[in-house]
């Protein structure tokens, strides 16, 4: 099992001192290797489900196991380390950093686990996704769908057993899309990584086997209302 | 990539100001160093100015006053002592003297209005100042004297030679060889007829010897005008010593036969001193013990005093050039820190721009340490590179400026360097702290989802 969520609830504050719930979810599993897509309307918690699962929010409540480890309950700086070297992100907004070249942003995604900077694996990750003649340019003078494919090296970098994937299609032009949606895929298979893609395009959710519906098994959504936390 | 590289990007990313900021810790950390090096200079001057000699010992009066009168050349000399006194002062074995020069002053030059000192040729066989380490200075000639000699030792050998300070070389475009008469002290601005010939010129010293014009004692003595009236000095010998000598009395009868007027060498009533330098001889104990003597018994004396150099000129330091060089540490410490509030100020402002990078950072699994750190190696960065930058720019500026202080009497090594300069480094890292630290506590404290949602 790489992934399993069990009796997740995660609400924010309201002005009137209320809670808004965003997540309540009794149990939710990803197996090793195994490549879903999850569909869900804007402000249904998908993002907040990405950052529960990675450490970056923890919930109200419930356990978050990755691998066996849990992740719910490590405190803040091992959770940080985990998230380094176990999981890899792909932001919709690629968020690469502008002062640094393609290389660095891939050597960047290394800097924070314990394991040493592999320049070699850097360098292979973006020929991989043809990037090896840009690695010295920095985003602004990459395509959109270039820097894109920075992202996915950077969160491939690290290899992780566990691939988060929030909309990584949706700021991308149309002929780099499948482009994208393929190397993320075939890297995961390849690397054997568990990875959960979040998207609201049918066409992308419709090349996955495994397709879930967030609000199939998130209770909290038939209350929620708009949010993106 | 480590802290450090991801550090020196964010600099680069913002290269303008972070070059603003750092010039404006540079600048900072230039004037403190040159205030430090000033400091030194003037520290060199004043006290290593007066470890030439042991004692000085002059008329009775402010003690600090003998000192900046006799070494230093400021001020006016009080009433002179009788040269039977320093005559008197050297037969007696028992002060244990090992060298005493008598000094008389007052007279200045036509040209420029440098000091003349009337001396005797032992003058420059002594040292003018020991190193901290106690090495002793000796005067050096510049240029060759008519004799060729090197060394400063043996000039003004004749009553009419003159040696002449570095800087009154330069001032005054004088050199061996050159004729110069004497402007009498005094307000009458009298020019006496006898001429001095330059004998030799002092290489620099870096004291107020570059600025002074020195005599034989004897010509000094020769000079109209200069040997106390006969009748007066006589008066002034019986008050100072309770009686007149034999040569006194001799000199009142050979007046008398001439009726007052004599063409033979000065005699010794007529001939006073200024002060009278004085080294004890032996070693330190005996040394010490012997010019505490000699000053309690000169001391008593109520028309002389003895007093030691350096613990008058270290008296001054502290209650007169030390709060002055404190002030000015303290204005120098001031503009490093305004330079410190830029440097915050400047990564402060940019926290807002860079909120994102942090949170992906974050989100890439750096640690809220990590980013602090990030934050604190980039001040430390600005900061380091400003005060290395400032510690260039001194050096330059004092490398500069060395020709130009030396036409004032300050002789500054180009390389010279201030020991509080070691001490610059250190505290910048701490400041680079304390002005980093709120910048990296808003890195520290960001709200990873709220911000890449932004």
């Amino acid at each position: 099992m790489s992934l399993l969520l069990e009796e997740i609830r995660k609400s924010y504050p309201e002005p009137d001192g209320g809670r808004l719930p965003v997540l309540e979810i009794e149990r939710f599993e990803l197996a090793r290797g195994e490549q879903m897509a999850l569909v869900g309307a804007s402000g249904g918690g998908k993002t907040t489900l990405l950052n529960v699962i990675s450490g970056i929010t923890t919930p109200d409540s419930g356990r978050v196991v990755i691998d066996n480890n849990l992740v719910s309950e490590m405190p803040e700086p091992i959770r940080d380390r985990f998230r380094a070297e176990r999981i890899g992100f792909v932001f919709q907004t690629f968020n690469l950093l502008p002062a640094f070249t393609a290389l660095e942003n891939v050597l960047l995604g290394m800097s924070f686990s314990r394991g040493r900077v592999d320049r070699g694996r850097a360098l292979e990750l973006l020929d991989n996704v043809g990037l090896g003649n840009r690695l010295n340019h920095r985003p602004g003078q990459l395509s959109v769908g270039e820097q894109q494919r920075v992202a996915v090296a950077r969160a491939l970098s690290n290899r992780p057993s566990l691939l988060l994937a929030d909309e990584p299609t949706a700021n991308v032009d149309l002929a780099n899309q499948q482009t994208i949606l393929e190397l993320i895929r075939s890297a995961c298979t390849t690397d054997n990584v568990a990875l959960l893609l979040v998207t609201h395009s049918s066409d992308v959710a419709g090349q996955f086997d495994r397709i879930e519906q967030l609000s199939d098994f998130n209770t909290a959504v038939a209350t929620a209302g708009e949010t993106t936390r | 990539m480590n802290l450090g590289s991801i550090a020196i990007k964010s600099v680069r990313q913002r290269a303008l100001a972070s070059a603003l900021t750092s010039l404006s810790v540079a600048l900072g950390v230039m004037l403190m160093i040159v205030v430090l090096v000033a400091n030194g200079m003037v520290e060199r001057m004043f006290v290593q100015t007066a470890t030439g000699y042991d004692l000085i010992i002059g008329p009775k009066g402010s003690q600090l006053e003998l000192v900046l009168t006799s070494i230093y050349r400021i001020g006016v000399a009080g009433e002179p002592l009788p040269y039977r006194f320093y005559r008197e002062l050297v037969s007696d074995d028992s002060n244990r003297i090992a060298e005493a020069v008598p000094i008389t002053m007052g007279d200045v030059t036509q040209r420029g209005g440098f000091p003349i000192l009337g001396t005797t040729p032992d003058y420059f066989a002594l040292p003018y100042m020991h190193e901290s380490d106690g090495t002793p200075r000796r005067f050096q000639i510049r240029t060759n004297s008519l004799d060729n000699q090197h060394s400063g030792e043996g000039l003004i050998r004749n009553p009419f030679d003159a040696a002449i300070g570095a800087i009154v070389a330069r001032h005054n475009d004088w050199d061996v060889g050159t004729k110069l008469k004497l402007v009498h002290g005094g307000s009458d601005g009298h020019v006496h007829d006898e001429e001095f010939t330059v004998t030799g010129v002092l290489a620099a010293t870096g004291t107020p010897n570059d600025r002074t014009v020195f005599v034989h004692i004897d010509g000094f003595y020769m000079i109209s005008g200069h040997e106390k009236p006969l009748s007066e000095a006589i008066a002034r010998e019986l008050e100072f010593f309770g009686n007149i000598s034999d040569e006194s009395r001799k000199a009142l009868e050979a007046e008398k036969n001439t009726s007052g007027h004599s063409h033979g060498p000065v005699p010794e009533a007529q001939k006073e001193v200024t002060a009278i330098l004085v080294n004890i001889g032996g070693d330190v104990g005996v040394q010490v013990l012997a010019e505490s003597r000699l000053m309690s018994r000169i001391n008593e004396d109520v028309q002389a005093q003895a007093v030691k150099p350096i613990v008058q000129i270290d008296r001054m330091m502290q209650t007169l050039v030390g709060p002055i060089r404190t002030l000015l540490m303290g204005l120098t410490a001031l503009i490093i820190a305004v330079s410190g509030i830029g440097i915050f100020v400047s990564i402060y402002n940019s926290m807002a721009d860079r909120k994102k990078e942090i949170a992906i950072m974050r989100a890439l699994g750096a640690r809220r340490g990590t980013v602090l750190a990030v934050i604190l190696a980039e001040s430390t960065l600005l900061c380091v590179a400003g005060g290395l930058g400032g510690f260039l720019l001194a050096h330059l500026m004092i490398l500069a400026a060395a020709p130009m202080v030396a036409d004032y009497g300050l002789v500054v090594d180009p390389w010279t360097f201030a020991w509080g300069e070691l001490v610059l480094l250190p505290v910048l890292i701490g400041f680079a702290s304390l002005v980093g630290f709120v910048p990296g506590m808003t890195a520290y404290r960001t709200d990873v989802a709220q911000t890449l949602s932004d």
